[in-house]
Order: structure tokens, then C-alpha cells, then sequence
């Protein structure tokens, strides 16, 4: 297998963006990455686009051909494919991308995500995403999104005595690192009390624990390590890729309080790329619900099991902490387009470790991390990436 | 709710009576029913079985924002179940969002879980209730 690196990023605005449709974000996120690239079109071998539901969302499907379509390649027929693990169809798409260019069937790959989540009602948006989970065992009965991630969070709290405040603090930090990314969805400071205060959605998760509904694109250009060091004068190479499935339903996992997707995808990555937990300097980590990211960085391995909530809340995981974790101001803060997402974190990562996170910048950054999961945690992606 | 008539009739006897699979070679239960077990897989000796439907809530949470089909509902509590034979089951406890707690007995209840609009199939299966002290204000939910 051939080592691979990203040459090139792109990411849209990530927001309530009426004014542009799928077509006009996925155009403007793969061209932002193909000029960072400095490639052309026909240099393209191969595209793959992350998107959970353009059929719910937009009433389109064949997002493939779509993308390459808007993307000016349809006349240079550029294979095209669409990839879906709901929410971690980004990463899934970043994944299909590396295989495709570690394989050696591939060199030049663009590995995209977007979702257009706000044509429809939010109550449109919220049956489409639940499609994510057991759709004739968990919603048949009246599950939502946020009421699984209740669930996990109650017993949390149970087991481990987190509180209600330490996961806000995870709302808290990720606005306040969104305040210093130009495409967050919101730039803006919270308090704990805001969090608190916020209307119920599934106690014991306010709105303000829960990440928004966005539109948004992103797209990275890979390319064998060997070539991108001739291409690029700051690859960032793709230390690991993991990806790992479990159940679909919530109920049926070993563990409500674990993950065990992101801890098999997790130890998977760090074997392969040869490190430990600690070594990481930067994470994104899928905070979907303030109690996801809770929950992540314990399956990571970065901090104990059920010490997830005392470390944010003790601050480790903020910007200028030995581990800032979500930089981008994570999904709560930076926005959620379900498709783009795992690129997203693709992008911020890259950023960071090119040294071009601006305000945000984590110092001397070397080793970062994405972790991406689907559903409530029947499929997780985690990527490593190194200068 | 998008569930149309042969997607629900097939699971009547699962939603209607708790229905699922017993693997008699590794002795685990499933529900719903499996084609294979994961413990056995191809080796499955796999039987039919009708739980009892009583068990302990795992963990619970009172939702307060649903999708448009639960919305009239709202607030109503959403619990993990798990069955006395062993498998854990996503379904609603009727009673007030007060009284539920990590621990409390559960037993299986006949209820309406939706409609297909005001002409279409009506969706009935298991709901749970307290299984102490049934009050009358759950009867009537």
C-alpha cells in the first residue's frame, strides 16, 4: 500500500444558506480545494462525495455524478461515486479516497462532503436524519436523534456522576473556538447558564446541546506521498485511516455508555500510525450532542473512561490545553451538513498542522486527529494525520 | 411516519406480541427475531420465542421535540428496556416523566403508536408501563 497526503483543502461557509443550493456549495468547496492543490481537472482520477440524504434534503439523488457534473468534469468523465454512513459520510468518502490512491489504482483523488439541510422544515430534517437509526425498532416507537443521545448521557450520569454543567461546558468551549473560525455557523460565546436555560429537546439535553442543522461543503485533494512531496510544499500526510461498525440500534450495543465503533476504529488508527493517544496534538472529535464528544475522547483513550466530563470541564480539552479538541468549534458550533462534516474535520486538521488555523491555531501542531461516526455508533471513522 | 402496509404487516406478530428468536445452541434470545445469530452465525440453531415483555428500564430520557408524527405527543418518555430473558428494546413508558427511573420494573402494554394520516393504517404494538402501583392516569395514556 502507497503512503498518502492531502494536498489541498476547501470548505464553504457552513450555515442556514439559503442563498446557494447543493450544486453551488459543492462547486465552490471543490474549487477552493483544487487551487489550493494547484492541480487541473485533467490530473483528477477519481472523485468520491460524502452525502447522507440529497434524496430527503434536496429530492436529488446520484450525488456522483452531481458533484462532477458541478464540478466542470462531466467532460472528462471522471469516475464519480457517492458514498453513505449517515453522519460519517464524510469521513466514509475521505476513507473510500485514500483506499482508492494507498491502492495505487488512483493518484490525484478529491475526496468531497455536502449535505443542503435547510430547503426542507426542521421537522422534515429531523425525520430524514433519524433514518440514521433503527427506523422500525428505535423510530417506529418515537426515537429521535437527540433522545438517543439522552439516553446515553442519563446513564452517564448515572455511572459516572457527570453532570448536566460539564456537558454544556462542551457546548461553551466549541462556541468559543467557533469564534475564531471565519466558517463556523456560530460565532459566538455562550455560558454555561445559556445552555441550561435553553428549551428541553430530550432531558437531559437542552437545544444547546445539540449540534444545528447547516448546509455546507467541503472538499480535500489526495495524492500518493511520493508525489505530493513534488506537487506541494506543505502535504499533510495521512497517517492512519480506521473505520469500525456495530450494531444499528442503540439498545442492542455491549455498553450504552460506550462507543464501541470509535474505540475499535480508534486503536486501529493508533496501531497504524504507530502512536499513542497522548501523542496527538489537535482532535476533532464528532460532537454531535455536547455528551457524543464526552463520550469520544473517553473511547479515544485520551482520558479515562467516565472522566470525560471532569476533563472539559476542568478545561484540558480548550485551545491552549496540552489537547484542544474541536478547534473548528466542533459540529455544535462550526455546524453540522451531515455529508460534509467528516471532511470538515479533514480540512481543520490539515489547517492546523500546515500552521494556517489563524486565531486558532493550536502551537507546533504535528499529529491530528478525526473521528467521525454515523448514526448513534454503527459505523465510526478515525483518521490520523501527521506533517 | 412512512411505514406503509406490507413493511408493518410483516412485523405484526413482533410488534403485537413481542415475538423474537431464542438460538438454542449458545442460548442467547433476540429481539426482534434474527436470521442469524452473532454469537453462531452460520452454526444458529435458531427457534421462535414469545417474551414475556417485563423488564427493568436501562436507561431513559422525556422527549420534548419529535418528529412530526410523535409531536402531538410530546412530552412522552422514551426508555431502553431490558427484557427479563436478556435483550434490551427501545420502546415509550407510559407514566409521568417524575416517576420513571433507572431500575423500575416495566411491563408490556397494547397501545396505538401512530397513524397514517387521518384515512390510513393505524399502527398498534407495545408500549410499557410501571409494573407496580398502575395508576389510573396511566391507564388512560
Amino acid at each position: 500500500m502507497r503512503s498518502v497526503s492531502i494536498i489541498g483543502v476547501g470548505c464553504t461557509k457552513f450555515g442556514e444558506r439559503w442563498d446557494v443550493s447543493l450544486r453551488d456549495m459543492i462547486a465552490e468547496a471543490g474549487v477552493l480545494a483544487i487551487d489550493d492543490a494547484e492541480i487541473s481537472g485533467e490530473q483528477i482520477d477519481a472523485l468520491y462525495v460524502g452525502n447522507m440524504s440529497g434524496g430527503r434534503f434536496v429530492e436529488q439523488e446520484h450525488i456522483g455524478a452531481l458533484i462532477a457534473d458541478c464540478a466542470g468534469l462531466s467532460r472528462l468523465h471522471v469516475p464519480s461515486t457517492r458514498v453513505e454512513a449517515a453522519c460519517a459520510s464524510g469521513g466514509l468518502a475521505l476513507r473510500q479516497g485514500i483506499l482508492a490512491v494507498a491502492s495505487g489504482y488512483s493518484d490525484i483523488v478529491i475526496a468531497a462532503g455536502v449535505e443542503k439541510m435547510t430547503d426542507v422544515s426542521s421537522g422534515t430534517a429531523a425525520d430524514a436524519l433519524a433514518a440514521a437509526a433503527d427506523r422500525e425498532w428505535e423510530c417506529f416507537f418515537g426515537a429521535t436523534f437527540p433522545a438517543l443521545y439522552a439516553m446515553m448521557a442519563r446513564l452517564h450520569m448515572r455511572r459516572y456522576g457527570t453532570t448536566h454543567d460539564q456537558m454544556a461546558a462542551v457546548a461553551v468551549k466549541n462556541h468559543h473556538h467557533a469564534c475564531y473560525n471565519p466558517i463556523a455557523q456560530y460565532q459566538m460565546e455562550i455560558s454555561i447558564e445559556d445552555v441550561s436555560r435553553s428549551p428541553m429537546v430530550a432531558d437531559p439535553l437542552h437545544i444547546l446541546d445539540c449540534s444545528p442543522i447547516s448546509d455546507g461543503a467541503a472538499a480535500v485533494v489526495l495524492a500518493p506521498t511520493e508525489m505530493a512531496k513534488k506537487l506541494s510544499e506543505n502535504p499533510i500526510k495521512v497517517a492512519a485511516s480506521a473505520q469500525a461498525s456495530d450494531t444499528l440500534a442503540l439498545h442492542d450495543r455491549r455498553d450504552l455508555t460506550t462507543l464501541d465503533a470509535t474505540v475499535h476504529a480508534g486503536r486501529a488508527a493508533f496501531t497504524q500510525a504507530g502512536i499513542e493517544p497522548r501523542m496527538v496534538d489537535v482532535a476533532e472529535v464528532h460532537d454531535c450532542f455536547t455528551i457524543a464528544e464526552i463520550l469520544a475522547i473517553e473511547d479515544l483513550g485520551f482520558v479515562e473512561k467516565g472522566q470525560g466530563g471532569r476533563a472539559t470541564e476542568e478545561g484540558l480539552t480548550a485551545l491552549g490545553s496540552s489537547l484542544p479538541v474541536n478547534t473548528s468549534g466542533g459540529l455544535k458550533a462550526c455546524g453540522h451538513p451531515v455529508g460534509a462534516t467528516g471532511i470538515k474535520q479533514a480540512y481543520e486538521i490539515a489547517l492546523q498542522l500546515r500552521g494556517e488555523a489563524g486565531r486558532r491555531q493550536v502551537d507546533e501542531a504535528e499529529v491530528g486527529l478525526a473521528h467521525n461516526v454515523g448514526g448513534s455508533g454503527g459505523t465510526a471513522l478515525v483518521h490520523i494525520f501527521t506533517r | 411516519m412512512t411505514t406503509q402496509a406490507p413493511r408493518f404487516w410483516r412485523s405484526i406478530p413482533q410488534r403485537y406480541n413481542l415475538s423474537g428468536t431464542h438460538c438454542k445452541r449458545c442460548d442467547e434470545y433476540f429481539f426482534p427475531p434474527r436470521n442469524l445469530c452473532p454469537n453462531c452465525r452460520r452454526g444458529s440453531h435458531l427457534e421462535e420465542y414469545t417474551f414475556k415483555g417485563t423488564g427493568s428500564v436501562v436507561t431513559f430520557t422525556t422527549i420534548y421535540n419529535a418528529t412530526e408524527d410523535f409531536e402531538k405527543l410530546t412530552p412522552y418518555n422514551l426508555a431502553i428496556i431490558q427484557l427479563d430473558e436478556g435483550p434490551k428494546v427501545t420502546g415509550q413508558v407510559v407514566s409521568s416523566s417524575k416517576d420513571i427511573k433507572i431500575g423500575m420494573r416495566v411491563r408490556p402494554v397494547f397501545r396505538i403508536l401512530g397513524k397514517e394520516g387521518d384515512r390510513g393504517i393505524i399502527y398498534y404494538g407495545t408500549k410499557f408501563a410501571p409494573l407496580m402501583e398502575p395508576s389510573c392516569e396511566d391507564e388512560k395514556r
